[in-house]
């Protein structure tokens, strides 16, 4: 395969996508633990704060994050004209 | 009807559903021997590996560590949801354009080397017994407990099972057969949850619940915390999660979920490239439905313990210090009495008042020493141990026997389901990859595809016995498969699709670096097989990171040397960079094949 300024432009959007999926994933990964002590004094549903986000909250935005990066993508796929046509 | 007939009825019949699954979904060529012919729809999938996932530590362990560990337990759902991220962005897509067979043929074609790919077995193989002795071992328990036979012959019907449809139907018997196991796991998990919760709060879903109030009005995780504060425990909701140790530990979970061969490879099954990505999203909502539960999980059973043993927790204004409060040992229920007799249960009357004193006499704040003292207790009575909170969940809260049968058959199907799948990495490993790979070129069709069946075949019997001599407990062997993951597979997979220029030097040296380096870490503070060189504490371990959490380390390490080593030697090849760039666009994917 020869490597078109398309395909390069499709490679650096999709590299964009992913580290921003990424930065978010970190985020909410690593960062609430930190702040759980302050974040417990909000209530939230009837949960301390700090312990949804945990017990719930995170699990959710991963979820989300995968959800997002599947829309783009198959939309980056079509408009780069590289997505699989119907086998 | 009595309870063990009813487990042996309901257990009985979950296996003969597999046994008719694996019978209607038999492999016929190494396609369907491997990659169960490539035609699995992603939601399917999707729901194939959520049971290929959670394992016997995931259904039974997990939510009794959440509540003894309160928080600090959430580092595993944090960390294992993660995994699906990184699995999501980094590397499912990828590997599905690749199209190949199993994980060490994608390391051997990406780094043009047949020694590349034996390593990659290697670490694959060690990643994989570690995980599956794990999964035996929870096979064991749940039959020795729920039908009154002793380990090893729990041992033998799971491997007979296991043995039957992973080897009669390869990928494709074990996809139908896992989802079949997902529906009866997830209904074993959250109808006994929808019952307490309902008990407990009067809401039947088990993540409101949570958040709903008791009885008096009061708010559920208030009530616990004032509870297990009280009798000098940490609150359920409290914190201690800032160390470093922690950070590594939950990257080493996430990374190393993301590297677990069996779980990749589930994700060669699908046909497309955009299968694959949303296939990612659809495991993680069918595993989501578990793992957001199993905190309300363990906070109600935590909860219910306490308010059996001590009942000042339900009444109005009670004293949970009053001596009427304890539970009379003779009047114990007998749920405790059944769990005494597996010893993971335990009674000592250390103030010879014949009442049964829950509490942290590790607590030593002066107030709560002097109410216990005050109260005449010596000590604490009663040790619960954490794998039994989901299992004896349904019987302290006086559930129907028909549910305790099911959290019984959903024990075994989520640690078979688990261990049918690493089987097949195994023999996949050994008949793809070393045989055909490197020994055998020529081999036919027709011989590899019974080579593979022999190699799961000797794989579980080797499984079967390290359930029976396990290197440690359920869920400590199974966080060290992670470590070990995460430090090898991980980052040489990732390099191979992100790097164009990582070669085959670089891969191969941080692979051994990685694995070398975080088994040899786990083994001089743990001694799997040897006796520890280094007592583990954290005075003693690197960086203050605990064995658990040294993968972090060693992908760090994996990388470094990876990198350095490939800008000292010769450069990857123009054919291998092509590849590279291929891979990384959807457009030209088809059926996974080989070769």
């Amino acid at each position: 395969m020869t490597l078109t300024a398309r395909h390069r432009a499709y490679w650096r959007r999709n590299l964009a996508l992913t580290l921003g999926l990424l930065a978010l994933w970190f985020l909410v990964s690593f960062l609430p633990g930190y702040y759980a002590t302050e974040l417990n004094n909000i209530v939230f549903l009837g949960f301390p704060l700090g312990f949804y986000v945990f017990a719930q909250g995170t699990p959710l935005i991963h979820l989300l994050i995968i959800g997002i990066y599947v829309l783009i993508m198959n939309r980056l796929d079509k408009r780069f004209g590289v997505d699989e046509h119907g086998r | 009807m009595d309870l063990k007939l009813l487990t042996y009825i309901v257990v009985g019949l979950s296996f003969a559903l597999y046994i008719g699954v694996a019978i209607w979904a038999r492999a016929a060529s190494t396609g369907e021997f491997y990659v169960a012919g490539g035609g699995v729809h992603p939601v399917v999938n999707g729901m194939a590996t959520a049971a290929d996932w959670m394992s016997a530590a995931s259904f039974i362990s997990m939510a009794g560590l959440i509540a003894f560990l309160g928080y600090g337990g959430s580092v595993y759902l944090m960390g294992w949801t993660g995994g699906y991220v990184l699995l999501a962005v980094l590397l499912a897509p990828y590997l599905r354009k690749f199209g190949k067979f199993t994980v060490p043929e994608f390391i051997g074609d990406r780094y043009y080397s047949r020694t590349a790919r034996i390593v990659a077995v290697i670490c694959l193989i060690f990643i994989s017994f570690t995980y599956v002795a794990g999964q035996m071992r929870g096979v064991g328990i749940v039959f020795s407990r729920f039908l009154e036979v002793d380990i090893v012959t729990g041992l033998m019907v799971g491997m007979g099972l296991v043995f039957f449809y992973a080897v009669l139907g390869g990928m494709k018997g074990i996809t139908y057969t896992q989802v079949a196991q997902y529906v009866v796991l997830i209904f074993a998990y959250t109808i006994p949850a929808a019952f307490i919760a309902l008990q407990i709060t009067g809401n039947p879903i088990p993540q409101l619940g949570l958040g709903g109030t008791v009885a008096s009005g009061e708010p559920f995780l208030q009530k616990l915390d004032a509870v297990v504060q009280d009798l000098g425990f940490a609150a359920y909701t409290s914190s201690s999660m800032s160390t470093i140790n922690i950070f590594a530990i939950t990257f080493a979970l996430m990374a190393g979920t993301a590297g677990l061969p069996h779980v990749i490879v589930r994700f060669f099954t699908v046909p497309k490239v955009k299968d694959a990505r949303s296939s990612a999203g659809w495991a993680l909502v069918f595993i989501a439905i578990l793992y957001t539960t199993a905190p309300a999980v363990g906070a109600m059973a935590r909860y219910n313990v306490h308010a059996t043993v001590n009942s000042a927790v339900t009444a109005s204004g009670g004293d949970l210090f009053a001596t009427d409060s304890a539970l009379l040992y003779e009047a114990r229920p007998d749920w405790m009495r059944r769990w005494e007799q597996t010893g993971l249960l335990k009674f000592q009357d250390k103030n010879g008042d014949g009442r049964i004193q829950y509490y942290n006499d590790k607590n030593t704040s002066a107030d709560f020493t002097a109410r216990a003292e005050a109260a005449g207790w010596k000590g604490n009575e009663l040790t619960v141990d954490n794998d039994i909170m989901v299992l004896a969940n349904p019987e302290v809260a006086g559930l129907p026997n028909w549910v305790i049968a099911l959290v019984a058959a959903g024990g075994i199907a989520a640690a078979l389901s688990t261990a049918a799948g690493l089987l097949l990495v195994i023999s996949a490993a050994i008949s793809h990859d070393l045989l055909k790979g490197v020994f055998m070129p020529r081999i036919s069709e027709k011989s590899e595809l019974l080579a593979g069946r022999l190699a799961a075949a000797v794989a579980v019997m080797i499984a079967g016995y390290l359930g029976y001599n396990p290197p440690g407990f359920v869920a400590q062997v199974v966080a060290f498969a992670f470590g070990l993951a995460c430090a090898s597979l991980f980052p040489t997979i990732l390099l191979g699709i992100f790097s164009k220029t990582m070669n085959k030097e670089g891969a191969i040296s941080g692979m051994l670096v990685g694995l070398g380096f975080t088994f040899g870490y786990i083994l001089y503070f743990k001694g799997i097989f040897i006796t520890p060189m280094a007592e583990n504490i954290p005075a003693n371990w690197l960086f203050g990171i605990s064995p658990e959490g040294i993968g972090m380390v060693g992908a760090i390490l994996n990388v470094v040397v990876a990198l350095v080593v490939s800008k000292l030697t010769a450069p990857c090849p123009d054919h291998i960079q092509h590849m590279v760039e291929d891979i990384r666009t959807p457009r030209g994917s088809g059926l996974a094949h080989s070769h």
